[in-house]
């Protein structure tokens, strides 16, 4: 149970949120254009990592933004927090 | 008293105050500030229950949460009986009644200890290893072994008690109200932070508070003189909270703790009415001081678990702190130098030790001194191998233990004895330290996992005995060293104290002791409460088990109400010496919270009965209520499910609605769909992009159904969507997808499109819906809104008009889920309720009636109109659904068009929607069921019923189905096996009612 700092209203409970899994997946702007395997990249393939990781969250019993967290896993440590669009802090 | 077991010494127990109890129906009596377990053992009860397995007779073997033979059955009422409750923990109040478990017909004399002299039959995985064969004998089996299982008995009756929850922040939170947490909680309050001091008993000290002896001095003053003081101090800080009889149960990430207060169970009946009996506690704390002391080990050694046989600390804490002693004739077996302790506290009041039996060799210290000054014989590097007695120990026998410890040599001496203290030294309680993702470290010399300081998550730390500081003036000195770099502080007065206490030489530790038997003729118990001994870890070892969770799990050593707080160490203890194992590498098993069980009563907290979910009801439901509708719980909605006239079943009530709305009129509360008000100058783009077929081209005033896809091409929303201006749609959802379908929209908006000016904002409470449909639905509509232009050409199929009814303003549109001529009057929820009923006396000349979900549901099953969440499940793309025409080929992307075809959803043996009609027209089937080609067996499942009813429009049963290849096999006949019938049926069309849509427009 760990406390999230939504950039737009400030620390919440996690209970206010809710996880939209790995961050920085863009969706293809041109998906017609994909092949079947290529699709299935962006369809199915997600990191599930030990340690640190990059993940959207939504506050969703909130002000229902979306935003990215970077988490490490292994012991729910939030190392930063930050606004959709903006660049996520050096890895 | 009988047998004067009370004695006249004590701060602690009121003794003014006479308690009286009643003990497997016999009335006993206490004082005031007494357990159950204290007051038993003062009316010489020791014996209190039966174990699990072998039902051999047990008795109170601690003080404290750990205990687990002494769990009992409190009150008889069957709605507030409370089982597996620890007669060690519950105070004593007058009226309480108690009874023994896992006894029949009586404690005394119980049937199931002829499994004592079975044992030898039942090793560990007895059930495991003979309940297997033969496969179909498990039911009778399964009858008996649930029937010997578990311990107490739950309530039948629901729980009349109050629970409540409550939210708590602090800067420091103190987990453990003995000496160490006494000092930490004075320096943090003292500092100025905002502290919170929990403790699981009804006072706070510790064993601190009742150690009276002079070894024991901190400024020249006995200790517990010296921590009263402290304590008087304490309490008058005022940002201090103290919570005592509090538990705490988990210690999650971010300092976030859950922790229950006991706050009647220590009062009797009638002071308890209309108080919270429990409250569950959250706690968010900046800090945590973790200082929750240590239990003492048993001695694992044959028959170590006869009645009277108890933890030495706790005879000491059952004299000094209650004022009970717990025999007349007492001898102690230690390793360590606490029995002496026990030992010089038994002198004070006059019970003279009849012998110490330690296996150290050499263990000189101030204590032993004292005990030899007192001239209590102690018999060094002894053991004892065997007890006798059956409800309670009789005698002892000791032999002298070989060099290396691994044997006993000499002769064996026989001493009487009516009650044993035995050591086997302290382990520090880490479970909350664990919990919270903190790792341990070995610690050889005295065999204890203590928190490793390197692997200690941050804004915690562990002090004082639960840290593996054992002796007085290392607990204070090493907490304020800890305290004062943990919250910053400056000088303070506990620095410089002068502590007086005995400091222990020597050490030694053998964790199955060794007797003059072979280890198959003893019985040395491990975890009493789950009866396992160390021969079945020995043979767990044998047979191949080699992780100790696995050991845990096949012995069931560790498991229970007690969660092995006494057995584990030992458990791992034979486990490194048997295997040649470092305890370190071994490492422990996982320490699970809650640390004591919880009550469902605090978990669920005020959330039970309607409380327990929230109930949407729309703004007609009074007018539902009244006409006698039977409701339907759809997500959080009620719905009316259909409308009983004179007796009617569903059944009846269904065809007659059925039919009306077909024949005449009928009217639906249709408020609970979603609605989401879509609005900007992208907005058209935007539905492009979310439905599948193209809205760029829908004029203003028109509507259109769509269909919503994942990502996966597969169909996860519909409803009808209208362009009420150039840049603003409203779009209704399904009832139960409203929620689900706003967030996926807004998760595309924020993070995908933000370049799209679309905002979104749900009204699905703010308006509602009320569908009027039948070939008289047109005359109704006239009568309520006599101005409106009804013509087909003014006000076609699939377009809306703005308009009044008297003066509410209202949306119409002309919509059909049913196939007949319709109108959707959409209004501001505050008027529904005025405009529903005017629709119907408008509609009494027509017979307008009112239907339910389950008409609904029948006739759009008879348009083949699917339902999402019935007829789909997430795997049905568009096309498997038979509704390609809603796919917009041309546009260049919706959400899902890529995955339409993927070399998986373009298989043409997909599932597919398809139409079913019974050979036997009467035959209704069941929604569910499976689809099958031949009865042959291996029988290979090609599909399964989605929605079936009895159409009365049709006269006939109709069904709709997902078939394997269904598209394809139109005309072909199946098999619906059921469990006493096979039913034929035809694969049809979805579409079994006005295929040319006619009735539309009639």
């Amino acid at each position: 149970m760990f406390i999230i700092n939504c950039p737009y209203c400030g620390e919440r409970d996690q209970t206010e949120f809710s996880c939209g899994g790995e961050a920085h997946i863009e969706r293809p702007k041109q998906p017609t254009e994909l092949s079947d395997d290529q699709w299935a990249e962006y369809l199915f393939m997600r990191k599930n990592i030990k340690g640190i990781q990059f993940e959207r969250w939504n506050h969703i019993h909130g002000c229902r933004k979306w935003f990215n967290v970077v988490r490490d896993t292994s012991n729910d440590k939030i190392h930063a927090v930050y606004k959709m669009g903006e660049r996520p802090p050096v890895k | 008293m009988s047998n004067n077991l009370r004695i006249n010494k004590n701060n602690f127990i009121d003794q003014t105050v006479r308690i009286s109890f009643k003990f497997n129906g016999k009335k006993l009596f206490g004082y005031k500030g007494d357990t159950l377990a204290s007051a038993l053992l003062a009316n010489n009860i020791h014996l209190v229950g039966r174990s699990f397995k072998y039902h051999r007779p047990r008795g109170i073997m601690t003080c404290g949460s750990e205990e687990p033979n002494a769990i009992v059955q409190v009150a008889k009422d069957p709605a507030l009986t409370d089982p597996n409750v620890r007669a060690t923990e519950i105070e004593l109040y007058e009226g309480l009644e108690a009874f023994s478990q896992n006894c029949w017909p009586s404690v005394n004399f119980d049937i199931g200890g002829i499994n004592n002299f079975l044992s030898p039959l039942l090793p560990a995985g007895f059930y495991y290893k003979t309940f297997m064969w033969p496969a179909s004998f498990w039911e009778k089996y399964e009858f008996f072994i649930r029937h010997s299982a578990g311990l107490g008995k739950s309530p039948t009756k629901p729980d009349q008690d109050l629970y409540d929850h409550q939210y708590l922040h602090c800067d420091v939170l103190i987990i453990g109200g003995g000496i160490s947490g006494i000092l930490s909680a004075k320096l943090s309050a003292e500092k100025g932070l905002n502290t919170i001091l929990i403790d699981d008993k009804s006072y706070l000290g510790g064993s601190t508070i009742y150690q009276d002896d002079d070894i024991f001095k901190i400024n020249s003053e006995t200790s517990n003189l010296w921590l009263k003081n402290q304590i008087e101090k304490l309490k008058k800080i005022p940002n201090l909270t103290i919570k005592n009889r509090t538990s705490v149960a988990a210690f999650h990430g971010y300092n976030y703790l859950l922790a229950r207060e006991n706050l009647t169970d220590h009062l009797g009946a009638h002071e308890r009415k209309g108080k919270i009996r429990q409250r569950l506690l959250k706690i968010r704390a900046k800090k945590v001081v973790i200082a929750t002391g240590a239990i003492e080990r048993p001695l694992i050694f044959s028959n170590n678990d006869r009645p009277g046989i108890i933890l030495s600390s706790s005879i000491k804490k059952y004299i000094d702190y209650y004022g009970v002693k717990t025999g007349e004739n007492i001898s102690l077996f230690t390793n360590n130098d606490s029995a002496y302790e026990t030992a010089i506290s038994l002198n004070k009041i006059g019970v003279k030790v009849k012998v110490i039996i330690d296996i150290r060799e050499n263990p000189s210290s101030i204590l032993s001194e004292k005990i030899e000054k007192i001239g209590i014989k102690i018999l060094r590097g002894h053991t004892i191998t065997n007890t006798d007695g059956y409800k309670r120990i009789k005698s002892i026998d000791v032999m002298k233990l070989s060099k290396d410890g691994e044997n006993v040599v000499g002769n064996k001496t026989t001493y009487k004895c009516d009650c044993l203290g035995i050591s086997g030294g302290w382990t520090p309680m880490v479970h909350l330290f664990t919990q919270s993702g903190g790792k341990l470290k070995f610690r050889n010399n005295d065999n204890v996992f203590i928190p490793d300081e390197n692997k200690t998550p941050s804004e915690q730390i562990s002090v004082g005995s639960s840290n593996g500081d054992f002796e007085l003036d290392d607990v204070i000195n090493n907490t304020i060293k800890k305290i004062k770099i943990f919250l910053n502080l400056d000088k303070n007065d506990y620095e410089n104290l002068d502590i007086k206490c005995s400091k222990e030489k020597q050490k030694r530790n053998i964790w199955l002791l060794p007797s003059n038997k072979p280890i198959s003729k003893s019985k040395p118990f491990l975890d009493f409460q789950n009866d396992s001994t160390a021969k079945d870890v020995k043979l767990a070892l044998r047979e191949g088990f080699k992780s100790i969770e696995h050991v845990k799990r096949y012995t069931t050593t560790g498991m229970g109400t007690d969660q092995g707080k006494l057995s584990n160490m030992h458990a791992l203890g034979i486990i490194a010496d048997t295997t040649g194992t470092n305890m370190g590498e071994l490492g422990t098993t996982t320490f699970r919270p809650p640390y004591t069980p919880l009550t469902f009563g605090a978990i669920v907290g005020r959330n039970v009965g309607e409380f327990f979910d929230h109930t949407r009801r729309t703004a007609i439901h009074d007018w539902h209520v009244e006409n006698k509708a039977e409701f339907e719980n759809v997500g959080q909605w009620k719905r009316p499910w259909y409308f009983p006239k004179n007796g009617e079943t569903m059944y009846q009530a269904v065809q007659r609605e059925s039919k009306a709305a077909r024949e005449s009129a009928g009217i639906l509360d249709a408020s609970t769909l979603g609605k989401i008000d879509i609005q900007g100058e992208d907005a058209s783009e935007f539905l492009n992009r979310v439905y599948t077929n193209a809205w760029s081209k829908l004029g203003i005033g028109k509507c259109r159904y769509g269909l919503m896809l994942n990502e996966d091409g597969m169909v996860y929303d519909d409803g009808v969507t209208t362009r009420l201006g150039e840049n603003h749609y409203i779009m209704t959802t399904t009832t139960g997808g409203a929620a689900n379908v706003l967030s996926k929209l807004e998760d595309y908006l924020q993070t995908e499109w933000p370049e799209l000016n679309v905002y979104l904002t749900t009204v699905t409470d703010q308006y509602s819906t009320m569908s009027i449909c039948g070939p008289n639905s047109k005359k109704i509509i006239k009568k309520i809104i006599p101005s409106l232009d009804l013509s087909d050409e003014s006000f076609p199929h699939m377009s809306f008009k703005n308009t009044k009814i008297d003066n509410v303003n209202c949306r119409i549109m002309r919509i059909s889920f049913t196939g007949e001529h319709s109108y959707e009057i959409n209004v501001q929820s505050n008027y529904a309720k005025d405009v529903w009923e005017k629709c119907i006396e408008a509609g009494k000349e027509f017979n307008i009636t009112p239907y339910g979900t389950e008409t609904m549901h029948l006739l759009r099953a008879e348009k083949g109109f699917i339902i999402t969440g019935q007829d789909t499940d997430g795997t049905l793309t568009p096309s498997d659904l038979q509704m390609d025409w809603i796919i917009g080929k041309k546009k260049y992307d919706f959400i899902g068009k890529r995955s339409l075809y993927r070399s998986d959803t373009i298989r043409e043996d997909r599932k597919q929607l398809v139409g079913l009609l019974t050979d036997d027209p009467k035959e209704v089937l069941e929604e569910g069921a499976q689809l099958v080609e031949s009865l042959e067996k291996p029988i290979d499942m090609l599909g399964h019923v989605t929605s079936s009813y009895f159409s009365p429009n049709l006269n006939k049963s109709i069904a709709l189905a997902v078939v394997r290849s269904g598209k394809k096999l139109k005309g072909k006949k199946l098999i619906v096996p059921m469990e006493n019938k096979n039913i034929n049926v035809t694969i049809t069309d979805t579409v079994f009612y006005d295929k040319e849509n006619k009735r539309l427009n009639a």
